[in-house]
């Protein structure tokens, strides 16, 4: 277990880079804590999985260092550097059984036969693999060549960190639920550092303590999943996170009160001084449908997704989407919309806004 | 996947089909007549029946030339195999580089055979070939056409000169489709270079070989035009193999029933050891999925 | 245009891929097959396209007989995984291309081609290849090659699933509309029950072969059939508890139970009660509420709602609370459930008496 430090690190896959488009990864300062466990959020092309490679060593950043427990790795290699990654689709060794697939990496390192048995015996039963260990690794399903791969990354005691390149991708939606506690579970009992990187709001949400949210090769917002989902402190955040993402409406606020299309609504707080592109950004989750006063709203279409449903509405000409609970009736004379200003973030050039 | 069947195709088929019929069917049913009549040399014919064939599987001539050939097919294979991988792993994967040296690969294969066979057998004259005067000068007694040792390794360097390129390029295809993830994460693993091969390379690599090595052994067992113009099998019998043995049996001294059935016996053993061969893969390929 | 499945079945070596199977898909419906991988959703489709022979039984269209027709003279237009774009030519030509060979005029392929490219949001990118667009992008020109060919039958085979989880949505909400103008049958398979909620339609639910069930959407969700139904169509997966049914009272396990309620007037004897993740509460909801008591062994938290996965007497359950909640790991919590919530199937997988909160839906 380390922790990793991120100093001004950026990276470019140019030669040469003229400005800031060229960069993948721009400047990037943090510390990853001992034991934590990290998501890094984002579409594709955002730098996630460059990051990932930098601090799992088959990437040499183009600038910055990255230190392990205070220790200068940036030229380091990857053998070094006692990481684990586990990968997008399942890499096992075909031709060898799951028990020499464990023991693996441990022979390699020249370790005495008791203790490789002892080891591989304790991750087998860690990830449930015991009763399988004579099997070949060749004709297994996918989930349990990737619970193959998390054995292996994990059966080395003197780890510094696991890391996860979008390992869910080929597992089927019924198997990803009991991988996923898995590794919680994992977490939760021995502690390893962790930095899971997905495209999968719900698979990083779940999974990290806190989640490193990129946009365009930089951090856009780091913190716990509550925090991502109340205060979203970008615009991009508020759209990723949620499904679906954030309304956003362009607002003139001024003190307590914004005015939106369709009417004003209150604010929790008061706003001073606002520049720039301004928008008030509400989730779904916070709207509400009602007979009486709010916003004119007019419904274009109702999606039932069991659990509760998401109405698709239409606010003069913007989109406005509002998730209501399975049970609630939704009458014809239902043509307001009621924001809850407790829940509305002010955004001006896409930033928040704090409160004056 | 189940094509819809479409009768339009046997229209297409139909020359190939007719083409095929008058030059190989046709002269292999003749093959097949002369093997079991004997003539006197007057276009008078009579049955032999297997006459020919006891006579050929007696013959110490056809065990010897047989025994050749099988010693240089299994050494060239030997030789070129792990060569040919050899040489597929230090190829260039990516860049210009890449294109280069495939195209420098590829050379040996463009060449005609018999100019192969031409080309080493000037370069191992000791007067005005290059190999010939060095391996002289250096004062080693270097004779292909003397030396049935000297030409049978000149024969065999001719072959891995010309053919390891087609195991190197067939390996390099193979290993081209390795996922880089892979490499990573035997990295991570700490895992050695041969164990990287052995794990990783060698299996993935495993049906292109197959393939390659089927080829070669094919190819090798009917070798005639390299080594007939180099050494034309000599000195006396060295380097004679099975072709070079069933030729001039039949355009050498024209005994047209033995070489039939010889040929139809040679055709027989190919045959046999190919579908062996294809029956391995096919069912490493079904265990493997 | 209507296309129908009598007793369709597929055999490979031997293994029955499909087994015999009836459907019938209307002109102008969106319809799901639902199911986890390998269960024959794709062969179904194939089958369907008419690139693969049916090993016994027979397809119509429109009552017509087109077992034996090759899939080039049907109208079929199909949609892939990993998005199928010809590489080296521009997105006009490639929306182009169906219409070429079917020797359509050029003005009218130019007309329909900027209409579809139009309605796919591709107008701009007309000029490139598709190797320069994004993932979401070449997706969206598969789609609409697809679609101008204004084929009765369109089938999307897991079209999304190579995609960024934001663009999936985004491009799902998309789909229902372009399928809303065009008229055609719709068959979109998928593994994920959320997609088949919000597309709506109707939706066959698959397993090992077999189609379980097929009708409108909701009323397969609210009212499965059969337990394995109730499997498929259940992201979490569903939670069900062996019970014991016996003059007034339904009984769980290590002594637990509750009245029957609405069950009083089955035959005593042993049943599977099923119930969804997110009919499971953490706080009394009401008084007749059944109750367990269940070890806490993992929380998730999404922000907005938190995964409860709980061990009840060696049983995996999870529940889906709203609310970010903090709870004890490891301890034994009590967790309750309303009768109106619960299914009920036989031993044998069937439904017996669908959930009450459903049957009002």
């Amino acid at each position: 277990m380390a922790k990793i430090t991120l100093d001004n690190l950026a990276h470019s896959y140019l030669p040469r880079p003229a400005g800031p488009d060229d960069y993948a990864l721009k400047e990037l300062n943090h510390d990853w804590e001992d034991g934590g466990a990290y998501a890094l959020l984002g579409s594709s092309g955002c730098g996630k999985s460059t990051l990932l490679n930098i601090i799992s060593g088959l990437l040499v950043p183009s600038q910055g260092r990255i230190l392990f427990d205070g220790r200068d790795v940036t030229q380091a290699l990857t053998a070094e550097r006692n990481i684990a990654q586990v990968f997008q689709f399942p890499v096992v060794y075909d031709t060898m059984t799951v028990r020499d697939n464990l023991a693996f990496p441990l022979r390699n390192r020249g370790r005495p036969e008791a203790y490789v048995a002892e080891r591989v015996a304790e991750i087998a039963a860690m990830i449930g693999m015991e009763h399988m260990l004579d099997r070949k690794a060749r004709g297994l399903t996918a989930d349990a060549k990737q619970k193959i791969s998390l054995g292996r990354g994990m059966v080395r005691k003197d780890v510094n960190a696991l890391l996860f390149d979008e390992p869910l991708t080929v597992i089927d939606p019924h198997m990803k639920w009991e991988l996923r506690t898995q590794l919680k579970k994992l977490h939760h009992d021995f502690g390893h550092t962790m930095i899971y990187v997905t495209h999968d709001q719900t698979e990083a949400l779940t999974f990290a303590d806190k989640v490193v949210v990129m946009y365009d090769g930089r951090v856009v917002q780091i913190g716990t999943p509550q925090e991502l989902f109340d205060r979203p402190e970008h615009t991009f955040v508020g759209y990723f996170i949620g499904s679906p993402g954030m309304n956003l409406l362009p607002a003139e606020v001024s003190g307590r009160e914004a005015r939106v299309p369709g009417g004003t609504m209150p604010l929790l707080h008061e706003y001073r001084g606002l520049s720039g592109r301004v928008q008030v950004g509400v989730r779904p989750e916070h709207v509400r449908l009602s007979a009486g006063h709010g916003l004119p709203v007019s419904i274009r279409r109702i999606e039932d997704v069991g659990r509760h449903r998401i109405i698709r509405a239409d606010l003069m000409g913007h989109d406005l989407n509002i998730i209501a609970p399975e049970d609630q009736a939704i009458g014809a004379d239902m043509t307001r919309a009621v924001f809850d200003p407790a829940r509305v973030n002010v955004y001006a050039d896409d930033w928040r806004v704090k409160a004056a | 996947m189940e094509k819809t069947v479409n009768h339009k195709a046997w229209f297409l088929v139909l020359p190939v089909l007719v083409l095929v019929a008058f030059s190989a069917v046709i002269p292999l049913m003749t093959v097949v007549n002369y093997s079991v009549q004997d003539t006197f040399g007057n276009n008078v014919f009579f049955w032999n029946g297997l006459g020919w064939f006891e006579d050929l599987l007696a013959s110490e001539r056809m065990w010897n030339a047989l025994g050749r050939q099988l010693v240089f097919s299994g050494t060239i294979l030997a030789i070129e195999i792990p060569l040919g991988v050899f040489v597929a792993l230090n190829m260039p994967k990516r860049g210009a580089w890449a294109s280069l040296v495939l195209v420098l690969m590829s050379l040996p294969l463009l060449i005609p055979w018999n100019v192969v066979g031409t080309i080493w057998q000037i370069f191992g004259r000791v007067d005005i070939g290059l190999l010939g005067y060095t391996l002289d000068s250096l004062g080693i007694n270097y004779n292909y056409t003397q030396n049935p040792i000297h030409a049978w390794i000149t024969v065999i360097v001719m072959d891995v000169w010309h053919w390891t390129s087609l195991v190197a390029l067939l390996a390099y295809a193979g290993l081209q489709s390795i996922p880089d993830a892979y490499y990573q994460a035997a990295k991570i693993d700490q895992a050695s270079r041969w164990k990287v091969f052995r794990y990783i390379e060698l299996p993935k690599m495993a049906g292109v070989l197959m393939i390659a090595i089927l080829l070669r052994f094919m190819d090798s067992f009917m070798i005639y035009t390299e080594p007939f113009v180099v050494t034309g099998g000599g000195p006396g019998n060295a380097t004679t193999f099975l072709s070079i043995d069933l030729v001039k049996m039949a355009l050498g001294q024209f005994d047209l029933g033995p070489a039939a059935a010889f040929s139809l016996m040679y055709f027989l053993v190919i045959l046999l050891i190919s579908w062996v061969f294809y029956t391995v893969m096919t069912n490493l390929d079904k265990r493997g999925g | 245009m209507t296309l129908e499945l009598h007793g369709v079945s597929r055999i490979v070596d031997g293994q029955e891929h499909i087994r015999p199977t009836d459907l019938r898909l209307e002109r102008g419906t969106m319809n799901v097959l639902l199911g986890p991988t390998l269960s024959g959703k794709t062969s179904l489709m194939r089958l369907m396209a008419g690139l693969d022979r049916p090993s016994q039984g027979r397809i119509t269209w429109d009552g017509r007989d087109v077992t034996g027709l090759r899939v080039q003279d049907r109208q079929v237009a199909m949609v892939y995984q990993q998005f199928v774009n010809y590489p080296s030519m521009t997105v006009f030509d490639n929306i182009a291309s169906p219409l070429r060979l079917m020797g359509v005029a050029r003005p009218e392929i130019d007309r329909r081609v900027r209409e579809t490219a139009e309605m796919m949001k591709l107008t701009s990118m007309l000029t490139r290849r598709p190797l320069e667009l994004s993932g979401g992008q070449q997706q969206r020109c598969a789609l609409a090659r697809a679609l101008v060919k204004n084929a009765g039958l369109v089938l999307l085979d897991e079209p999304l699933a190579n995609l960024d989880y934001k663009l999936r949505e985004e491009l799902r909400v998309e789909i229902p509309r372009i399928f809303e103008a065009s008229g055609a049958i719709f068959v979109y398979a998928t593994t994920e029950p959320e997609e088949a909620l919000l597309l709506g339609g109707n939706t066959a639910t698959v397993w090992e072969g077999r189609v379980t069930q097929f009708g409108p959407t909701p009323q397969v969700y609210r009212q499965p059939v059969d337990a394995t139904t109730a499997r498929v169509f259940s992201d979490p997966p569903m939670n069900f508890l062996p019970v014991v049914k016996s003059g007034g009272r339904i009984a769980f396990d290590q002594g637990q139970g509750a009245s029957a309620g609405l069950a009083a007037g089955l035959p005593d004897g042993r049943y599977l009660a099923g119930f969804r993740p997110n009919h499971l509460a953490i706080r009394q909801p009401a008084p007749d509420a059944w109750r367990f008591d269940a070890r806490l062994v993992v929380t998730e938290l999404t922000g907005s709602e938190t995964f409860v996965h709980l061990d009840h007497h060696g049983r995996r359950w999870v529940g889906l609370v709203h609310g970010v909640h903090d709870l004890p790991l490891g301890r034994v919590l009590p967790v309750w459930l309303e009768p109106r919530h619960v299914y009920i199937f036989g031993e044998d997988g069937r439904l017996v008496t669908p959930a009450a909160y459903a049957a009002a839906a």
